[in-house]
């Protein structure tokens, strides 16, 4: 059986490299000041994904995102190692959201794809470490989930059901759901293939609507621009709220529960401490003190 | 009405750890607000799991026992919160952020539309003021958790929806019985009231649960190690020096992104919690994230080349110098002293 697979991916910052600026006053994050990357989980759910496709033919692997002009990134990336299409749901309403407003969003736009069998995504992302988006939309869309997978096993071609073996505390199991069904992807499953040199050469010019306006905002002409009349799957489809018959109250800020109080940077309780160098002495000294008062036996 | 709920996560017919303590936390926060504690319970031949559950100060505790509810599945757990909690209203529901919290407190939290915060460090009621609003709100969950990456730490307030959600880790609180003796109402729901059978879709073929290879969680002496181990060979000096001082090895968060050591031996908001009399961060900057999970340590030992690492402030001895050059040492000292 062919499968219609819907990847979540997310562009993030990356929490690793954080300067100075990276908190706005409201206590958002400043997208702009850090280098963006593709969600480390994400990609294990796009090899699964890619995986499916392998053994199904005619199965088709979606890329969905959300974020501003610049997370056609992720599309492009996902385009590269093989995915066949991708959507950018991006407009300011959707901003500042919370998990909750973003499933809400991810959700009206999967039921605007409408053909679906399976939905992946990383179990959580790297900047919020929450792993609330896939059940949520999972329970928005009224689908079963099967979060912390690490290897889909098998899809039954007479019974349709999929098997997923997946990790949890202190083990793993193996579980048989119905389609169609959510899952997100632990880290521990298998790396994401690299990039296809064909595919590279393939997509390397899709841009999204976004993209093409910064590249013409000074009246330039757009580079290759007959390219994207001839070629529809270099344009990468940018959805607003109005084009996914979103509610505006549900989406960002407006439709986020969650409210920041307040950001803390991190200053700690400095301790009274003995500082020591690496002599010899200075390193006996310690574990023989640390014997004495029978702190180590 | 409008009390705190605490959903107790089950293994076979034991309720986990982590439970125990969000219980022991939702005691004093219930105290604080003057209101009830209640918990839920879901499994199959649940018979006494009462006696587990109340000595923790449990006022009233739902109990939904059926064939099909363990091992959890999302689907059936998630009918029974968002079902009871309808008639029951709580404003606050606490779970642990396991494997199961974790795929639970979502699904509840949206079809409720209320919101959650993962992963919580601390629990405190306070007030809170929005001004834009112009409004004032008392008595809400100020939810505490390292955030983006572990460099800030933010406090989640939700002030018009309920339930107030979050998950803790596991070790994140301290599990104390109030009461052997305590009394509290045991209520029995018929599950097919909560629960529609068309819920148990996704089966379970297959589970393997495996005892931990490590009991670092309880260890008295943890040596760490973080990205400055430079690699998974520089951890076999820390399994060395955890091995003459009958020791467990933890790791930072980076160290264990970089390969050097295991996923499960990672100390850390978002890893294991640990208490031990001593500990010893070898190589570890200390970012909140890591401090997060190991700052209730007795003694703290820094062995850090860099003497600004942001660590240092929270140790008791900082040793400037490279892991290379005081490790070996340590263990031969040890050695040498220990007889």
């Amino acid at each position: 059986m062919s499968l219609k697979i819907v990847v979540l991916a997310k562009q993030v910052p990356d929490t690793r490299n954080v300067g100075k600026d990276a908190m706005k006053a409201d206590g958002t994050i400043n997208r702009a000041a850090l280098p963006a990357i593709f969600n480390p989980e994400d990609l294990n759910a796009l090899e699964q994904a890619l995986r499916l496709k392998d053994a199904h033919p005619g199965s088709t692997v979606t890329i969905l995102t959300m974020g501003p002009g610049r997370a056609a990134e992720v599309i492009r990336e996902g385009l590269f190692r093989g995915a066949d299409n991708g959507y950018l749901l991006t407009d300011r309403a959707f901003a500042g959201a919370d998990t909750l407003a973003t499933s809400y969003a991810l959700a009206t736009a999967i039921r605007k794809i409408s053909e679906y069998d399976i939905i992946i995504g990383g179990r959580q992302a790297i900047d919020g470490d929450t792993a609330q988006v896939g059940p949520q939309v999972a329970e928005k869309l009224g689908l079963s989930q099967i979060t912390y997978a690490e290897e889909i096993l098998n899809v039954e071609e007479t019974t349709g059901r999929i098997i997923v073996k997946r990790h949890i505390d202190g083990g793993v199991e193996t579980v048989e759901g119905p389609l169609p069904i959510v899952i997100t992807v632990n880290g521990s499953a298998a790396p994401c293939r690299p990039r296809n040199a064909k595919l590279i050469q393939k997509y390397k010019r899709a841009l999204g609507a976004q993209e093409k306006a910064m590249l013409t905002k000074d009246g330039e002409v757009l580079p290759y621009a007959k390219l994207y009349a001839e070629h529809p799957y270099l344009n990468i489809t940018e959805w607003s709220v109005a084009d996914v018959n979103g509610d505006i109250e549900q989406c960002g800020l407006s439709g986020s529960p969650t409210k920041v109080k307040a950001i803390q940077n991190i200053s700690f309780q400095a301790k009274e401490s003995r500082t020591l160098t690496s002599s010899d002495h200075d390193v006996e000294d310690l574990i023989v003190e640390l014997l004495a008062n029978h702190t180590i036996g | 009405m409008n009390n705190i709920f605490v959903y107790c996560e089950i293994e076979g017919n034991m309720v986990a750890d982590v439970s125990l303590e969000l219980l022991t936390k939702g005691r004093k926060l219930a105290n604080q607000l003057n209101c009830h504690l209640e918990a839920v319970v879901a499994g199959t031949d649940l018979e006494g799991v009462e006696k587990q559950i109340l000595p923790y100060g449990v006022d009233r505790l739902h109990i939904f026992d059926a064939p099909g509810l363990f091992p959890y599945t999302s689907l059936p757990h998630s009918s029974v919160l968002i079902n009871l909690f309808k008639e029951e209203k709580p404003q606050i529901c606490l779970m642990g952020a396991t494997v199961i919290g974790r795929d639970l407190g979502p699904r509840v939290s949206s079809a409720l539309t209320s919101g959650l915060t993962a992963d919580c460090t601390a629990l405190e009621i306070g007030e809170h003021e929005d001004k834009r609003e112009g409004k004032t709100y008392e008595n809400l969950l100020y939810q505490i958790r390292p955030a983006f990456g572990g460099n800030i730490v933010a406090t989640i307030v939700n002030p018009e929806h309920r339930p107030q959600m979050a998950t803790v880790r596991e070790g994140v609180m301290k599990k104390e019985i109030l009461d052997a003796n305590y009394q509290g109402e045991i209520i029995r729901h018929d599950v097919s009231k909560y629960v529609p059978t068309t819920d148990y879709v996704v089966k379970v073929i297959e589970r393997h649960i495996e005892k931990a290879k490590h009991n670092l969680k309880g260890a008295p002496i943890v040596v760490a190690g973080g990205y400055g181990m430079g690699s998974r060979e520089g951890f076999d000096m820390l399994f060395e020096l955890a091995k003459e001082l009958h020791a467990e090895v933890g790791a930072s968060r980076a160290a264990v992104d970089a390969g050097f050591c295991d996923h499960d031996r990672q100390i850390g908001q978002t890893g294991i919690t640990v208490r031990p009399k001593l500990y010893i961060a070898c190589g570890i900057s200390g970012q909140i994230q890591h401090i997060a999970g190991m700052q209730d340590s007795g003694i703290i030992i820094s062995i850090n080349s860099d003497e600004n690492a942001p660590i240092n402030t929270i140790a008791d001895y900082v040793i400037n110098g490279t892991v290379e050059e005081v490790i070996p040492k340590m263990i031969k000292y040890y050695k040498e002293n220990s007889k």
